[in-house]
């Protein structure tokens, strides 16, 4: 198993620097001039001219990438133009917040997804499937903005139950209440999803022979959906789970602007609008980081399912 | 020859259509008719500000009521849904081509074209897909042909991994063999044998990116980096309308469901031909 996820990280080494290459190559023809956007017309050119000089933006390009690796491995991902905090701290000031919308939403959409998608297979062709598998394509079909919005009319202005501004607080009640609606407006999206491939991969194993005997044997109903189907029907449902983790993430961004909620999303268009491409880079690297995690997450969770998925 | 024909017919056949299809379908049309005819349908100028109407809710002048400075937010949702459409369209067919030719290159010539062509689309994948298509844009800068080439390098990956598998195993059949036996160029056997036989299991997802391309615009323009104002896009009204949520909620919420009913034709459309040409997805 460590071998085995020693060998993934491994493996996607050359992903990631290729990622490193492109980033760094995209962030520097970003049109403007970085320490004019920082430091405002005002400022004069020696003011100018030192920053370049401070940021290393007069260095030959060659010289700018090896310093830019340096400073990924030396872990602080560079420094924020702006602030000239290490951009790792700033990121992993609001990481925790994307990372908690994004482990609810996937909460919401497997607690009400996979049960609906179950029920949906078992009741094949009936009105309960038409219905599940309708309100899962509207779903699926809904911008993230649009559930966000509605939740907020309807939940926090209609009946001001929960806040319209998402400000996560220091204690844990406050950090929950204002997750539920941010994570609600992604978690239904999500729940659509898993919905639809819970309910496509129980059709799937539900027509196996290992089913059909396993009833021609007297196991009882439940047994055999718990045991046999269930088990089975886990493999494109966590796939699909990881590969909508990765949307989520980016996704995120668009909650994080309705609800005015800190995170990934807030701060990436905060240094597009500044031009800030310290951090720029710095969070594109986190994201592909997150994207290769999540990828890696998923292939273990294989082996959870499947006993005959081995690690070497 | 006529072997791979055969091939291509059966896998594309006519879609069987059923309600939901038939419904996508249907939508979709109505869609394109109102959109792409907003010149015509639209009762006022998308741009045309009245500071005496500002914020009115829905009524027999304004259908859809209207925004911050009086402008008609039907007429602003036709013309915005008429540039989403656009954009979503050529940013798919675009990507539709360009990872298709990249996924039989990479599946028929193997080796080491194979892994620089994967690896580079392995790359584009490692972000999430709203965000490449952001930065993007932030470098290019927000104008419609930037959007398009986005929407496109973010989409060109997945044409391109469902154009190399199937590649791989056409590449060892008897025809493509005996095609070389002929001394056919690659080049030939590539566009002439290869891309007749991949082509359709590619248009069938087609629809369904064509979705995500549409949501993607969507959430660029939310950002604040589609086409730029005064131009109506669904995603900027939608932007805009937010800040008057409290009292003018309509503002925001109808060019949402507009974003809501594009995207649900296709996906209800692409469902549809995809079922019906996937035997183990019928029923």
């Amino acid at each position: 198993m460590l071998n085995f996820i020693f060998k993934r990280i491994l493996s996607s080494i050359p992903t990631l620097f290729g990622v490193l290459t492109l980033v760094f190559l995209l962030v520097r023809v970003v049109p403007g001039d970085p320490a004019l956007a920082i430091l405002g017309d005002a400022a004069s050119e020696e003011a100018l001219q030192a920053f370049r000089e401070r940021m290393g933006l007069n260095a030959p390009l060659w010289d700018q990438y090896l310093s830019f690796l340096g400073q990924i491995i030396s872990g602080s991902l560079g420094y924020s133009m702006t602030t000239g905090e290490p951009v790792l701290t700033t990121v992993l000031r609001v990481l925790p917040h994307t990372i908690e919308l994004t482990l609810f939403a996937i909460f919401i959409g497997v607690i009400f997804g996979v049960p609906l998608g179950i029920w949906a297979a078992l009741k094949r062709d009936t009105w309960v499937d038409y219905v599940c598998r309708i309100v899962s394509l509207i779903g699926l079909s809904f911008p993230s903005f649009l559930t966000a919005i509605l939740l907020i009319l309807v939940l926090a202005i209609y009946f001001p139950i929960f806040p319209v501004i998402s400000n996560p607080g220091n204690s844990a009640s406050s950090h929950l209440y204002n997750l539920i609606l941010p994570g609600l407006s992604l978690g239904l999206i999500m729940t659509a999803y898993v919905m639809r491939t819970a309910r496509s991969s129980i059709l799937n194993v539900l027509s196996e022979d290992y089913v059909r005997t396993a009833k021609s044997k007297g196991i009882p109903r439940s047994v055999i959906l718990i045991r046999h189907v269930l088990k089975n029907a886990m493999i494109p449902i966590v796939t699909v789970v990881g590969l909508y983790m990765g949307l989520l993430i980016g996704n995120s961004v668009l909650t994080e602007i309705v609800f005015n909620r800190p995170g990934l999303g807030k701060l990436i268009v905060l240094s597009l609008s500044q031009r800030d491409y310290a951090t720029l880079q710095g969070l594109m690297i986190i994201y592909a980081f997150l994207v290769v995690l999540i990828n890696l997450i998923t292939d273990l969770a294989y082996g959870l399912f499947d006993p005959r998925v081995t690690y070497s | 020859m006529s072997n791979s024909l055969n091939y291509t017919k059966k896998r594309i056949g006519f879609p069987r259509m059923n309600l939901l299809t038939t419904i996508g379908c249907s939508l979709f049309t109505i869609l394109i008719i109102l959109s792409f005819g907003a010149s015509i349908f639209a009762p006022y100028d998308p741009l045309e500000q009245n500071i005496l109407s500002r914020l009115e809710p829905a009524s027999s002048v304004h259908w859809l009521g209207t925004d911050v400075f009086g402008r008609d937010t039907l007429s602003r949702i036709l013309h915005g849904a008429q540039l989403s459409l656009i954009i979503g369209l050529t940013s798919t067919g675009i990507a539709l081509i360009l990872g298709t030719v990249l996924g039989i290159i990479a599946g028929y010539r193997g080796g080491w074209v194979d892994i620089i062509i994967m690896r580079i689309m392995d790359i584009l994948l490692a972000f999430p897909t709203l965000i490449t298509g952001l930065l993007i844009v932030a470098v290019l800068g927000a104008s419609a042909v930037n959007i398009v080439f986005a929407i496109a390098i973010t989409l060109m990956p997945n044409f391109a991994r469902v154009a190399r598998a199937p590649t791989i195993t056409l590449r060892e059949r008897e025809f493509v063999e005996a095609c070389r036996a002929l001394g056919y160029s690659d080049i030939r056997i590539m566009a002439f044998h290869i891309f007749p036989n991949v082509i359709g299991e590619v248009v069938v997802l087609a629809s369904l990116w064509t979705a995500s391309a549409i949501m993607i615009e969507a959430y660029l323009s939310f950002i604040g980096l589609g086409v730029s104002p005064p131009t109506p896009t669904l995603g900027g009204m939608i932007r805009q309308g937010l800040d008057n949520i409290l009292d003018a909620p309509w503002v925001t919420v109808y060019p949402g469901f507009a974003v809501l009913f594009i995207v649900l034709a296709l996906n209800l459309m692409g469902d549809g031909v995809r079922d019906a040409t996937d035997p183990k997805l019928r029923g």
